[in-house]
């Protein structure tokens, strides 16, 4: 029994058979590679008939490294290095994922410390990550000025990583067994002036642009997506919540320190672009809370439970744990054979390559300018779709 | 490796616990049967054939509504001449986790597609198709999804080598 | 309408026609002298407003936008100029070259006719016509013609979409700003330029034509930023949507003319908003108080239309720096369902004001 296998050309003359007047024939365009509104190097192929878009189909895998053939000829402190040119700006919740895999299967019990430490940088990351989403979202519906409001606000928390973690954008920070370094001595002062820094500037983004009349037009019933579809399409993190799901990892599966503290999940109802905005604002404030919940109780502690030195053997099986990152739910699948320090197989299930395949039904029907929105509201980082 | 971080050594003689939920999809009898690795949930494993039913009843059945298809991939498993197809689901209503395996052989790597199922389905089985040549039936639009539409070979599989791959030189130094 | 007593409009080429049964060379100088000067105004006004457009988005933004080349990054635009001017110029493959080279003409000259018009103050203006009006409106529609062919013969179809945004755009909201620009001719009873800002001695139209006039200026401002192609309404070259619209492929000194007349173009619909609705070059009078006219008399005109002007350019930059874009079929809307029935009603209701002859100065 064989089965056939398609091509991407053959995809296109699949959907390219309809036929029709000229004037009114439909055309495909291409969306990237480079695009300003793939961030990055996503490609999109657009069935339109003049500008209403017809069919959507992505084309991943202009920045595909093979990380997961990589994971197969490296032990597991070599693999978290891997895992933060994934989803860069979640790049400690990417290492963190690493980390608890290992340290469940190796039953591994980490202190107060250092799970006071990663959660804490896992907010404080979540709230970077969602700042430059929203300066993302203003620059693609066409108002620069939230870009670099965005920006100017993302440095405050970048500099805190810089400082404990000695880098800005790829930080290699949470390992297996615990963390790389113990926080910089001014962390909790700085954490909290960044804090209060913050608070007041995401009031100011619901001035600058929430109560804008032309965002709430280009969002408002835009790219609907039900809850069902949702689900279904394995869509996870905000744009699932938006959709009225209330599916938090940090809720329903506590990790970390999540259990500990207070703080609640935003929800949408209608699942439109609008409420994916705003499910991720809401998120901003509650990330806020939980830092500044968590940053006056940080406990004493070693920073490093297991040496370094060691090799880590994982015992016979199939592992899975997950971890909400700032764009979903980042799976790792490790499958071990009990004998080597290397994986037999490590899978990530990652979050922006699930969400990505949403865009097609969203879109289906609006316009050009809806679909940027859209692809905006979900909030892709390619080099996570592509692995 | 007397420095290496073991496992707490679990008794032989015990037998494993049986999950419930593991309970609640064997008496279906759609052909689950326990998973015969270890795995860190409840796991069962089917035969490539009752896949598709199997996996409808469990998305379906009210008592354990598994309607998400959190991730699905394969493992090469090189000694044993299979590859294993791994799903994990996940039942939102009863905040339950299961693991699903199903083992087919590597010369000729054929199961069905679980696109009717879950939608995201026909996505995960495409990066599965890419990288380890698993050839899902009636999948409405199997083709490589990172590689291009003419690259040779899975690179996922244990036994796959091209021209520019650096894993054998670590090999070699290790 | 009675003319102000205390300026005498003289234009560039009245000179030329004055000078003309004297001596034919210094007619021919004073249409070099309006030829050179235009040229010149074109291109120093150009590199000026790119300047202040990067400053005060740059101020918008919590930073100071250029700030090494010269004092403040004044000279950033010179730079820029012959960067561009030294930029290679590429024509894509199966590109319509003749269109191709055609487009980026067709644009300035369009800006450059339109120029000439404009009433800067008494003694700077280079053609008075008496049609000013309508002419403004025509040469206006011609620049249009430039982004449709530049997006067509590029061979690309992102340009393409951008150039039909364009097009229907244009028609669009050319409709609302011969609308408002009607109510200022009503006001004034005159189609020629001067005169509409002569008529303007007592008072601007923008409050002496009570609430008509204030209307007629905010659906021309709306108007004329769509037909400008200016955030939120610039979906014709939509950076994030369609990779820079119809200017995609253009490159070096064929791009820096599109970007110059779009500068110019700002300029030319400011200064007729200005002309029209805010006096022009005409001080800020009011009919009847003839002392604080004559105080205000001592700043001269040329200061006052620059600085309405200035006014008008700022309005639509900080619009620009704060607004999203419009979708295509909400910008159709806001035409055909918002800013055109208004324009009509405020018509019929300016029509009834001068009727009743109800001015709000002088009593």
């Amino acid at each position: 029994m064989t089965v056939a296998i398609s091509s991407l050309l053959n995809r296109i003359r699949v959907s390219d058979s309809a036929s029709g007047p000229i004037d009114a024939k439909e055309y495909f365009i291409n969306m990237g590679p480079q695009h300003p509104a793939t961030h990055g190097v996503l490609r999109l192929m657009l069935k339109l008939e003049g500008e209403t878009i017809r069919e959507v189909i992505p084309v991943p895998g202009y920045i595909h490294r093979g990380i997961e053939k990589i994971g197969e000829s490296v032990n597991y402190r070599q693999f978290v290095h891997l895992t933060d040119r994934m989803d860069y700006l979640s790049a400690m919740m990417n290492n963190w994922a690493v980390a608890m895999g290992v340290e469940r299967a190796t039953n591994t019990v980490m202190n107060d410390r250092i799970e006071y430490i990663r959660t804490i940088f896992a907010e404080l990351e979540r709230i970077q990550s969602h700042m430059l989403w929203w300066g993302v979202l203003g620059m693609d519906l066409g108002a620069f000025t939230p870009f670099l409001y965005g920006f100017r606000d993302r440095e405050k928390i970048t500099d805190i990583f810089e400082e404990t973690v000695g880098c800005r954008l790829t930080m290699n920070y949470i390992q297996p067994g615990g963390l790389m370094a113990d926080i910089h001595p001014n962390f909790v002062t700085r954490v909290k002036e960044a804090m209060a820094y913050a608070k007041p500037k995401i009031d100011e983004y619901e001035e600058l642009l929430s109560g804008n009349v032309i965002l709430q037009e280009r969002t408002k019933n835009i790219g609907v997506l039900s809850g069902a579809d949702a689900i279904s399409l394995g869509v996870t993190g905000p744009p699932l919540r938006a959709s009225g799901v209330a599916y938090d990892l940090r809720k329903i599966e506590p990790y970390g320190v999540y259990d500990k503290v207070e703080f609640r999940t935003a929800v949408g109802s209608v699942g439109d672009c609008w409420d994916r905005y705003w499910v991720r604002v809401e998120e901003m404030r509650q990330s806020i809370g939980i830092v500044e919940q968590l940053i006056d109780n940080i406990p004493e502690g070693k920073f490093m439970l297991m040496k370094p030195a060691k090799k880590i053997i994982i015992p016979e099986g199939v592992y899975y744990n997950a971890i909400e990152t700032a764009r979903g739910v980042l799976g790792m699948v490790i499958a071990s054979d009990g004998k080597s320090d290397k994986p037999v197989r490590i899978h990530m299930r990652s979050p922006n390559y699930n969400n990505l395949w949403a865009v097609d039904s969203m879109t289906r029907g609006s316009r050009v300018g809806d679909l940027v929105a859209n692809i905006s509201s979900l909030d892709f980082v390619v080099p996570d779709i592509d692995r | 490796m007397s420095d290496a971080i073991t496992p707490p050594e679990v008794p032989a003689s015990e037998p494993p616990k049986q999950d419930a939920l593991v309970t609640q999809v064997i008496v279906l009898g759609l052909g689950a049967e326990p998973y015969a690795r270890k795995a860190d949930c409840p796991a069962v494993q089917v035969s490539a054939t009752q896949l598709l039913p199997l996996m409808t009843r469990l998305r379906d059945d009210a008592g354990l509504a598994f309607d998400m298809l959190t991730a699905h991939t394969v493992v090469d498993r090189l000694d044993a001449n299979i590859f294993e197809l791994v799903y994990y689901l996940y039942s939102l209503n009863h905040r339950k986790r299961l693991l699903v395996s199903s083992s087919i052989p590597r010369e000729n790597p054929v199961v069905s597609t679980l696109t009717p199922v879950w939608k995201i389905a026909e996505f995960q089985e495409r990066e599965a198709y890419d990288l380890f040549g698993i050839q899902y039936d009636n999948h409405p639009d199997l083709r490589r999804v990172f590689l291009e539409d003419d690259w040779k070979g899975f690179p996922l599989r244990k036994d796959y080598k091209d021209d520019f791959m650096l894993t054998h030189v670590i090999e070699e130094e290790s | 309408m009675i003319p102000h007593a205390g300026y005498e409009v003289i234009t560039l080429s009245d000179r030329a026609n004055a000078a003309l049964p004297e001596s034919l060379w210094l007619s021919i100088g004073y249409m070099l002298l309006a030829v050179a000067s235009t040229a010149a105004f074109m291109s120093v006004l150009g590199m000026a407003l790119v300047y202040v457009e990067r400053k005060v988005a740059a101020h918008f933004q919590c930073r100071l936008g250029p700030m090494r080349v010269g004092w403040h990054g004044i000279l950033q635009s010179v730079a820029d100029a012959i960067k561009l001017l030294l930029k290679e110029d590429l024509v894509p493959d199966r590109a319509d070259r003749l269109l191709f080279f055609l487009a980026p003409a067709f644009s300035v000259l369009a800006t450059l006719l339109a120029l000439v018009l404009i009433p800067m103050s008494p003694t700077m203006q280079v053609v008075d016509l008496n049609i000013g009006v309508v002419f403004i409106a025509a040469v206006g529609g011609f620049g249009v013609l430039g982004i449709l062919l530049g997006g067509w013969s590029s061979n690309n179809k992102w340009s393409l979409l951008g150039a039909m945004r364009a097009g229907a755009q244009f028609v669009s909201y050319e409709v609302s700003i011969i609308l408002s620009l009607l109510v200022a001719v009503l006001f004034a009873g005159s189609l020629q330029l001067s005169e509409i800002v002569q008529s303007q001695a007592d008072g601007w139209w923008i409050w002496r034509g009570h609430i008509s006039g204030f209307i007629a200026f905010i659906i021309f401002v709306i108007a004329s930023t769509a037909e400008l192609n200016r955030p939120p309404f610039d979906l014709p070259e939509a950076e994030s949507e369609l990779t820079g619209g119809y200017h995609t492929e253009y490159s070096g000194l064929r791009f820096s003319f599109f970007f110059l007349s779009e500068f110019i173009n700002m300029f030319i619909a400011s200064a007729l908003g200005a002309t029209l609705f805010l006096g022009g070059w005409m001080p800020f009078h009011i009919g009847g108080l003839d002392g604080f006219n004559a105080v205000m008399d001592l700043i001269p005109p040329g200061v006052w239309f620059a600085g309405k002007t200035g006014f008008i350019i700022f309005l639509t930059m900080w619009v620009r720096w704060t607004f999203p874009r419009l979708r295509v079929d909400q910008l159709m809307r806001l035409e055909w369902k918002f800013l055109l029935p208004l324009g009509f009603t405020n018509l019929m209701v300016a029509a009834c004001l001068i009727l009743t002859d109800s001015y709000f100065f002088p009593l």
